[in-house]
């Protein structure tokens, strides 16, 4: 396990406002159950009681009250938004749990004890004592196509998944291709099917990992989860196969032609950068010697 | 022959009130059934137990599965029901919104039933598709329009069309000309003609106009107040009918 730096700042113990880690021990018990059936059905979604937490719904509040109930005060937390440590989610999340829970946070991923994502894997390997925690804004794959939750419901208990190809089958028809290119349903183990948040299809071969992945949406109220190195297959065709895709680029101030790239536009004449959506990633290699096309040797953190 | 579905004595009451009671029948293989009576009879709620739709009261209704024989479907787990419902069974609504998937494109409400058994290959589903499409004389470049840019009769095709197309040998037609207009009907019938005996298909259809049963029919049942009051041949029936009921009923019908 990861445990911080004996003069870290801040412990449960000096902030006597809130409890650790905001949440009362009973809402963290609950929940705690809720992640434990989650983990022993992967890919079910599990419902929980979910609280109000002190944000708007659809700033990552199911996230958060999965990341209360896991953090522990030794654990090193790392938040990220889009793969971006300096966003204002990641920001405020980070900042969150630093006032509440007064645990070390941090930006590098192999530090990471705890990391909480909005729509990003990192793109560094994680390892079997890390945990995952993602922002979920719709748990339910079929939510789109079928409005009914009592019938989802009946379609996941009968593994009635026809549906779900229905989506890819409109895609292909409209566009030529399986245009969904983020939220990609995935079949868990061969049984459930899940929507593995919004994040970028190339990440889905990702989703097969050695850290426990679990999976929170406040408003919907459902927790799901993947225990480490489950079987998760990217649902298609065989005529037209799942296809991680990404821009077809180099990052330009790594020169990284592996990683998920954001294109940035730079000024109103066209012109447009791509660079790594995981800002440490990117960070971590440039200090490593890499330079991109547009970018600049690094010179510490002043970047 | 054995019967393909063989109903005995099927009673659906809704609290105090009946929904239809005793009804016993036996429908053959590529044998055409037509349930008649006015609004509130109890045609529609048969038709819903028969389908699985509800869960009757009493009795029982035996279906001729392909792998184990006569099983009953009242008694028989939710799935395999489910599972009956999109191979061997097909159920046509009156009004085709409620068949269709109004946001999906027409090949797409077709490929629903062949993805739902397992279909995997795009181009299968796609010429498997237009082909039925075709049949129901729906052109080759609609396919990828959605349901509502069509009229209310190519609507109702296209829910026959994706009925059918799993090769379905029992189909409910729940009032399948209702709301069409007259000339729009008779192409529908005329087409659905065809296609029952062409696939060689059962059917069961509740209706109330006499002229549909009439075209498609070869037996007829006519209910009232949840109690099937007479029955057989259909031109045997409307010719000659007996109970004072279809008398009235038969005799109301407008001579043009």
């Amino acid at each position: 396990m990861i445990t911080k730096s004996e003069n870290a700042p801040g412990t449960a113990s000096e902030m006597p406002d809130y409890n650790f880690a905001y949440l009362d021990e009973q809402t963290k018990r609950m929940i705690r159950r809720a992640i434990l059936k989650g983990l022993a059905v992967p890919g079910y979604q599990v419902p929980f009681a979910s609280r109000e937490m002190p944000m708007p719904y659809g700033w990552g509040t199911g996230g958060v009250q999965v990341s209360a109930s896991v953090l522990t005060p030794e654990d090193v937390l790392k938040v990220i938004d889009q793969g971006a440590d300096d966003t204002t989610n990641a920001v405020s999340i980070r900042k969150f749990f630093e006032r509440t829970a007064g645990v070390e946070t941090t930006e590098q991923t192999d530090q990471a004890g705890v990391i909480q994502t909005r729509h990003r894997i990192p793109e560094e390997q994680l390892r079997e004592d890390q945990i995952l925690v993602y922002q979920v804004p719709i748990p339910e794959p079929l939510r789109f196509l079928e409005p009914r939750e009592t019938e989802t419901r009946k379609m996941h208990a009968l593994e009635e998944y026809g549906l779900m190809h229905v989506k890819l089958y409109e895609d292909i028809s409209h566009n030529g291709a399986i245009s969904t290119s983020y939220a990609y349903p995935v079949k868990v183990e061969g049984r459930y099917v899940m929507d593995p948040s919004p994040i970028p299809k190339f990440d889905n071969p990702k989703l097969e990992m050695a850290a426990i992945q679990l999976f929170g949406a406040g408003r919907e109220q459902r927790i799901y989860a993947l225990p480490p190195y489950t079987q998760v297959v990217s649902l298609d065709f065989e005529d037209y196969p799942f296809e991680a895709t990404k821009a077809d680029h180099a990052c330009d101030l790594c020169a990284c032609e592996t990683s998920y790239l954001d294109e940035v536009i730079v000024d109103d004449a066209g012109g447009r950068m791509y660079v790594c959506s995981d800002t440490d990633f990117c960070r971590s290699r440039r200090a490593a010697g890499h330079v991109g096309t547009l970018g600049t040797p690094f010179e510490g953190d002043a970047a | 022959m054995t019967p393909l579905l063989k109903v005995n004595e099927l009673s659906k009451f809704y609290g105090n009130r009946i929904g239809c009671e005793n009804v016993s029948f036996d429908l053959y293989p590529g044998e055409v059934m037509g349930i008649v009576g006015e609004s509130g009879s109890g045609k529609s709620t048969l038709l819903n137990c028969l389908a699985g739709h509800l869960e009757p009261d009493t009795g029982e209704v035996l279906f001729q599965t392909r792998a184990d024989g006569m099983r009953d479907t009242v008694t028989m787990s939710e799935p395999e029901r489910r599972m009956l419902g999109r191979t061997d069974w097909a159920f046509v609504h009156q009004h085709a919104r409620d068949g269709l998937r109004m946001g999906v494109s027409a090949g797409g409400n077709v490929g629903e039933r062949l993805m739902a058994v397992g279909a995997r290959n795009y181009g299968d589903i796609r010429s498997k598709a237009i082909d039925w499409l075709d049949r129901v004389e729906i052109a080759e470049d609609r396919v990828d329009d959605r349901p509502s840019a069509f009229s209310g009769g190519m609507q109702q095709r296209l829910q026959i069309a994706r009925n059918l197309v799993t090769g379905p040998r029992l189909v409910f037609m729940d009032e399948p000309t209702g709301g069409l207009d007259v000339s729009v009907q008779a192409r529908l019938l005329d087409l659905l003609r065809g296609l029952v005996r062409e696939m060689g298909l059962s059917a069961i259809i509740v209706t109330h106009d006499l002229a549909v049963v009439r075209l498609l029919a070869d037996r007829l049942m006519v209910m009232k107040s949840g109690q099937v009051v007479e029955s057989g041949l259909t031109d045997q029936v409307l010719d000659d009918p007996q109970h004072g009921y279809t008398q009235l009923l038969v005799s109301s019908v407008l001579q043009v």
